[in-house]
């Protein structure tokens, strides 16, 4: 009896997680690849068929079709809006490893009692919301702005600058917010690694720079790669930084699909261009995993 | 000194030649962290070919002093010579010295060619050089078949090696070696003490090792500096350490030692002796290594080591009736049988143990010494040593 008890139990413990993705996951994925198979109509749901019931699902399912993709192809929108966002995500990411790399090295250096402060500091703008830090950056970027406003008084610049509605803002928007992601992971693997390496690497000759690039950065790549991929995927779907900060002419992928499904109200091209941005995620996801397995 | 203690390489002493330049110089190094001493203005000079040690227990300064000698640390006061050329301010990367590490901080991500290449690489060494020097290096160590590992693939012992042939191959000037086989079993330990002392000599490099294990020290080193609390008390042969060592610490940090504190009575022959708060009676032929002659009424320690005293069912003879000088009687009270030797606890009639040694040169005895036994302990005059310290 116990033991069925304890089977349940680990039953139980394992199936929860499952069911979790399986409702909050894989039903919405399915729904939406079910949409971008389907036509627009004007209609409620916008789109045909309807799988309301099982009677003619073989007659329903034959509707489906790859039009949607196909669209995607032709119309060079989406295609420049895909590869914009993958330049600004890898852009941003690269910003983010090189802002944050010394970071990281620094508070994995610190002495053990500011290590805590230094962690804590880099969380800390977590406990304001998201949106409101964007917002907040609207007020610094702006023409009569913070940032213009120093610039001004320093003497640097005469004319305020653009910068709020151009794609450098977006840039900064998404370094700012993202910055902790590349930074955490990090200071992970740089804090456990064994400072005698170094101390090694520099008595057998290494100058602090080669000690550098020949045993901090090969050792800390897990962390790089991390980190990389903590503001990469989330980059390149981003939405609400290129919405707030961006201008009219900032081409990404998320405002493009926001476009389809709240103002055109093509549902059906919408989920394809959700569907496509999956992939396109998904593949960098693969490639970490398998190297994580290789190097493990 | 007019008697030699214990063995030496005959041809080799350059401590006693006063026209021996030093190799390793270390003049007035005081270092501090903070508030805390780790070296207390200390001096020290090692010669070109010697395998010296540094001993002590932990915190002692012993790993400071080698980590300065690296230059991972700069002395706050004072300085340290190589070749008689001052090292401050020198990089570690530009000292002509290796180390290697207690934890051997094998590169995890290079394997055991990659690893030993590492410091020729550094220096621009042409390619065929390194893989001819990494071949050398491997077959020293008997590593041949292992280049191509991933260190965490190797076993303790394989992993001291190639730590051993990393700092090696640079062919370093001084050969630092931080507790180089702490993490090892006994049993491997032991066989590579003396591996280690064989290949210094065939390399004729010089060595300087930190430990904490005497054993470890006396096997390996030509000397040994024994360290207590930033200071370095006695420079001297593993011999000369063992038999006359300068302090009480000493004595007892290096092997095992019984010590009787006593008053002196120096003797009309130049003798001196001691009668002990345990209740006997010492007398002894010489005065304090190195110090001056005790006074009468003076505190004085004697010491003696456990295998110098003989055990025994009878009285010796030829001792004097009564109380002699050098001879208690007592009951055994702990044994502890190692195989060759036995140790024999005894307990005075004062209370005090003393413990004594006897080599199982016999597999049979006809009375073996058994507890509670009545026995009696005797030593010659020369046996133990008198400290003032």
């Amino acid at each position: 009896m116990a033991g069925l008890r304890l089977f349940f139990g680990r039953w139980i413990v394992t199936i929860v997680p499952y069911v979790w993705l399986l409702v909050f996951f894989l039903a919405p994925f399915l729904i939406v690849l079910k949409i971008s198979f389907s036509a627009t109509a004007i209609a409620m749901p916008p789109y045909v068929p309807v799988f309301d019931q099982l009677a003619g699902f073989w007659e329903k399912a034959k509707e489906l079709s790859f039009d949607n993709y196909l669209w995607l192809t032709q119309d060079a929108l989406y295609i420049k809006a895909y590869l914009s966002s993958l330049k600004i995500a890898v852009i941003s990411t690269l910003i983010t490893l090189l802002l944050g790399y010394p970071m990281a090295l620094a508070m994995a250096r610190a002495p053990d009692r500011l290590r805590p402060i230094l962690l804590m500091a880099v969380i800390l703008p977590f406990w304001t919301s998201f949106l409101i830090r964007v917002y907040a950056w609207i007020g610094i970027l702006k023409p009569e702005g913070l940032l213009n406003q120093a610039l001004m008084a320093t003497g640097l610049i005469t004319e305020p600058l653009q910068i709020i509605n151009t794609d450098w803002a977006v840039y900064i928007g998404i370094v700012y917010s993202y910055l902790p992601f590349m930074v955490l992971p990090l200071y992970a693997t740089l804090e456990k690694m064994d400072y005698r390496l170094i101390e090694a690497a520099t008595d057998l000759g290494a100058t602090p720079l080669k000690a550098f690039w020949q045993i901090t950065i090969p050792l800390s790549l897990p962390g790089i790669l991390a980190g990389s991929l903590l503001v990469f995927i989330p980059a390149v779907g981003e939405f609400v930084i290129p919405d707030l900060l961006g201008g009219s002419d900032t081409l990404m992928i998320g405002r493009t699909l926001w476009v389809e499904f709240f103002y055109n109200r093509d549902w059906p091209v919408a989920s394809a261009v959700a569907i496509i941005l999956l992939l396109l995620l998904v593949v960098p996801i693969v490639i970490f995993q398998k190297m994580q397995e290789r190097s493990a | 000194m007019a008697k030699t203690l214990g063995p030496v390489r005959r041809s080799f002493q350059p401590w006693n030649d006063p026209s021996e330049p030093a190799f390793i110089e270390l003049r007035n190094v005081t270092k501090r962290f903070g508030e805390f001493t780790a070296v207390d203005n200390q001096s020290l000079t090692v010669y070109e070919r010697e395998f010296f040690a540094l001993l002590g227990p932990s915190g002692c300064g012993k790993t400071t002093l080698l980590r300065m000698m690296a230059g991972f640390e700069e002395p706050s006061e004072g300085e340290i010579l190589l070749e008689g050329q001052p090292l401050t301010g020198v990089p570690p990367h530009r000292r002509p010295v290796n180390m290697m590490f207690q934890s051997y901080a094998l590169f995890p991500h290079m394997n055991v060619a990659d690893n030993i290449a590492f410091g020729l690489k550094q220096e621009g060494m042409g390619k065929a050089d390194i893989a001819q020097r990494v071949a050398e290096m491997l077959r020293l160590v008997k590593l041949e078949e292992f280049s191509a590992r991933k260190p965490s693939q190797l076993s303790g012992g394989q992993q001291q090696r190639v730590a051993l042939a990393r700092a090696l191959a640079k062919r370093p000037k001084v050969l630092l070696l931080d507790e180089p086989l702490g993490a090892l079993d006994k049993k491997l330990r032991e066989e590579t003490q003396f591996e280690l002392a064989d290949l210094q000599q065939d390399l004729g490099l010089t060595f300087v090792i930190v430990t904490h294990d005497q054993e470890e020290a006396m096997t390996m080193a030509d000397r040994i500096a024994v360290m207590d609390h930033g200071r370095i008390i006695q420079v001297a042969t593993p011999a000369e350490i063992y038999e006359a060592p300068a302090t009480r610490y000493i004595a007892d940090f290096v092997g095992d030692v019984n010590i009787f504190e006593g008053t002196a009575e120096p003797l009309a022959g130049g003798g001196l002796r001691i009668a002990t708060s345990a209740g006997f009676a010492v007398e002894v032929a010489a005065a304090p290594n190195g110090a001056a002659a005790p006074a009468r009424g003076d505190t004085v320690w004697f010491a003696i080591r456990p295998e110098k005293m003989v055990i025994s069912h009878d009285r010796p003879a030829g001792a004097k009736e009564g109380t002699a000088p050098n001879l208690i009687e007592g009951e055994v009270w702990d044994i502890g049988y190692l195989g060759d030797v036995s140790i024999y606890n005894v307990r005075l009639a004062s209370g005090d143990v003393v413990r004594a040694t006897r080599l199982n040169a016999d597999r049979e005895v006809e009375r073996p010494i058994t507890w509670e036994d009545r026995v009696w302990i005797s030593w010659r005059a020369d046996a133990g040593i008198v400290l003032a310290g």
